[in-house]
């Protein structure tokens, strides 16, 4: 384009753009170099509402403790939808400039799609830099911005491991697999006995999983990306490994390919479809409340490994509590954001009633959290096999600035590509493409490798 | 028709002095006017509140580009260009013509079925029949897909578990051949009885003069359906078709419901109203979205204009 005519149309654009209709709207807090203790102090003595959005269930307990400690604070709980309906109701409020909530919860695949728009406040001047030794490495890094800005703070994480029906694996003589290779023999060893049943189940748009896989086996799809500069390398030698493991073992049929967290998917782990559920933090809490038919017969362990002897997971999920820049009252946002997260009664009540798994060092350590007993477990300790596991997260990994479009895209090309048994591998690159398409249209300067 | 034009005369001179009257008292000047004005106020602040501003908003907004990096840049047309050659609105919008041309026809044919059979009088029950046939349409569009979805289900399902039982396999309902069918019956399902309620309304407005002169004749039940029936129901079928080019087109709730059954299937640009959703919600292109969605609207416009002028052309011939 004629870049006179752009200049021209870009200033006729600012005059006449549709966001003129919002620019009544609240103006982005700038935040001060340092806020001081007085500063805060007085902040949190003036009579103030904060509007919070979670979908985090007894949330209520937390913010009773906040307002029982800063009595002149009221936050108002809003649920405004689980996922993708309450970050579509957060943009939509934040277009149009008012309605937006002060503190949200924001999973922390997406703290950087809210941070690349210019949405977030910086937490660093009201205290939240000096947080980073309260956190494990790999989940801090998951919420800082490339010039050291605090964009979030972490509330739970998800750590990948393995929940496996000890029943099943005992009638068939199947060993716990602690590599890929053994895990893929037993596939097939299994589903060769029994018919009927599948040692896990791919869920074939499940991005969310297929980045923790990518994460566990060491690729780093948007490493390196900056701010307008985006990364994009999706076809690495590891990318390949993971997909190519996985069509291989769907296409042998030793693997299905049920939609995860639908009706069909809900039944078949209650009916035992599937002897292994490779999942989160989250997940033995989620599967006790889903496939109750089937309490005492699970137990966990760590995600089997590329590398024998080796110990490496990846994250899938968990969630932060960032403050939108339109607050008009930054200080209280920021410090009820670190309060929730950061108090010890608060903290603990999210580990040990709410069934959250804690980002916070001090709580992985505790006794009376790793030691609990779950009965669905057969009483194993399985907080202590997920914070081990924790430990073991690799701090390489690095989020795009719209990660929802990169598992749209995911479900589109790569998933759909192994669950009908086309080539996976090819369907790597389609992936990097509509990605890469994607990045232009959003004006990044995009870098493919 | 002898009996027809008879009937008819007597009315002209009645029609022709209220038209006068009419006139006369239009005639009274700007009160009588100002006074119909206040009438359709109501309506028109509303239509204008919430649909022509919308609707403008949204073409001005179609010819913006809002980038995460680069801000607001006005592009022209650009998005426009950019829709007629996306492939994947390109078949999402032929995906929806196959649609229309798969499940309108049969639905309209048996709505009208249904309607005739209705009309003649021999059927017992008449009402509960009619009332049976209209409730589906009563119930929310997002119920039916979410227990059809039920009902397709592959391990859960009905009809897999009774396939089951009798040592046979169903069908793979939510699979990528089957989808569009399955959604197809849903949606036959759902406006079979709404369409039928449409024509029978319309075969009761057939003045019964008609149907003397056609037994005087000596046509019979068939015949008095083919030749005075379906020609007068003509209006009314064009109306259904309409309204379905409308609905097919913009399907969107049933594959939105059934995307959560198979993912892999019913792809985020699985209809042209899909896309539309999930590029302003998933991939935060709203510009690009309202122009998607103008263009399924000149397209929707062009269908049925050029459906109305191919079915007008063969009433005259």
């Amino acid at each position: 384009m004629n870049p006179r005519f752009r200049r021209r149309t870009g200033l006729g654009a600012a005059l006449a753009s549709p966001l003129a209709f919002t620019a009544c709207g609240r103006t982005p807090v700038q935040p001060p170099e340092h806020v001081s203790q007085a500063e805060i102090d007085e902040a949190m003595h003036t009579p103030t509402e904060l509007d919070f959005w979670t979908w985090v269930p007894g949330i209520e307990k937390q913010v009773a403790l906040f307002e029982e400690a800063y009595p002149d604070i009221t936050v108002d709980v809003t649920n405004a939808a689980q996922g993708a309906g309450h970050y579509a109701k957060i943009r939509t409020a934040l277009r149009a400039g008012r309605g937006a909530p002060d503190v949200a919860q924001v999973e922390f695949q997406l703290v950087p799609s809210f941070s690349i728009t210019n949405h977030l406040l910086d937490l660093r001047p009201y205290g939240a830099g000096e947080l980073e030794d309260r956190f494990v490495d790999w989940v801090w890094a998951q919420v800082t911005g490339a010039n050291g800005e605090v964009w979030a703070i972490p509330q739970d994480t998800g750590p990948l491991g393995m929940l496996y029906r000890t029943d099943l694996f005992e009638a068939h003589g199947i060993e716990v697999p602690e590599t890929w290779e053994a895990f893929a023999d037993a596939a097939r060893a299994l589903h060769e006995a029994d018919p009927e049943v599948y040692l896990t189940n791919f869920p074939p748009s499940q991005g969310a999983f297929f980045s923790a896989s990518l994460w566990q086996a060491g690729a780093d799809p948007f490493g390196g990306s900056d701010g307008p500069d985006l990364k994009v390398d999706l076809t690495s030698e590891a990318a390949q490994r993971v997909t190519s493991y996985w069509a291989d073992l769907v296409a042998e049929g030793v693997v299905s390919t049920d939609p995860d967290f639908s009706d069909q998917w809900y039944q078949a782990a209650n009916r035992g479809k599937y002897a292994t559920w490779l999942t989160a933090a989250w997940g033995p809490v989620f599967l006790q409340d889903t496939a109750a038919s089937t309490s005492g017969k699970w137990r966990a362990a760590p995600l089997p490994q590329w590398e024998a002897g080796s110990q490496v997971s990846g994250n899938w999920g968990g969630s932060t509590s960032a403050v939108f820049n339109i607050t008009e009252h930054p200080i209280q946002a920021a410090v009820f954001a670190q309060f929730i997260n950061t108090d010890p009664e608060s903290t603990k009540a999210m580990a040990t009633e709410q069934y959250l798994f804690p980002p916070t060092k001090a709580l992985l350590e505790d006794p009376e959290f790793t030691g609990l007993e779950l009965e669905f477990y057969g009483g194993q300790r399985v907080n202590e096999v997920f914070a081990q596991i924790s430990e073991t997260v690799s701090p390489e990994f690095q989020w795009s600035p719209f990660q929802d479009q990169v598992y749209a895209d995911y479900g589109a090309t790569v998933g759909t590509a192994i669950a009908e048994g086309a080539d996976a591998v090819a369907a790597l690159q389609d992936w990097q493409d509509r990605i890469a398409e994607y990045a232009e249209f959003q004006g990044f300067t995009v870098e493919e490798s | 028709m002898t009996a027809d034009t008879t009937s008819k005369a007597p009315l002209t001179p009645r029609i022709g002095r209220i038209a006068k009257r009419g006139k006369a008292a239009g005639g009274k000047g700007p009160r009588y006017a100002k006074a119909g004005y206040l009438f359709v106020a109501p309506f028109m602040i509303a239509f204008t509140a919430m649909f022509l501003v919308p609707l403008l908003y949204a073409a001005w907004f179609s010819l913006f580009r809002e980038q995460m990096i680069g801000g607001n840049v006005f592009v022209g047309l650009e998005n426009y260009t950019r829709a007629f050659t996306d492939p994947l609105l390109l078949e999402g919008l032929g995906r929806v013509a196959l649609f229309f041309l798969l499940q309108v026809p049969l639905m309209l044919a048996f709505a009208l079925l249904f309607a005739l059979a209705l009309d003649s009088g021999l059927l017992r029950l008449a009402k509960t029949v009619r009332l049976g046939i209209f409730l589906p349409y009563a119930v929310p569009s997002v119920v039916a897909a979410l227990m059809w979805g039920f009902l397709y289900g592959p391990d859960f399902g009905p009809i897999a578990q009774l396939a089951d039982r009798i040592g046979a396999t169903a069908p793979d309902f939510l699979g990528a051949d089957l989808m569009l069918g399955s959604i197809a019956n849903i949606v036959f399902w759902e406006f079979t009885g709404y369409n039928m309620i449409l024509l029978y309304a319309a075969l009761r407005a057939i003045p019964t003069e008609l149907y003397e002169a056609a037994s005087v004749d000596g046509a019979g039940a068939w015949r008095t359906a083919w030749s005075i029936k379906i020609p007068l129901l003509r209006p009314a079928i064009v109306l259904c078709s309409i309204f379905s080019i409308i609905g097919s087109f913009q399907l969107f709730n049933e594959p939105s419901v059934m995307r959560t059954l198979a993912p892999n299937v019913i792809v985020a640009d699985y209809t042209p109203n899909l896309y539309a959703y999930n590029l302003a919600f998933v991939g935060q292109e709203y510009n690009y979205a309202a122009a998607v969605s103008f263009v399924l609207g000149f397209v929707i416009m062009a269908g049925s204009y050029v459906f109305m002028l191919a079915t007008n052309r063969r009433s005259r011939s």
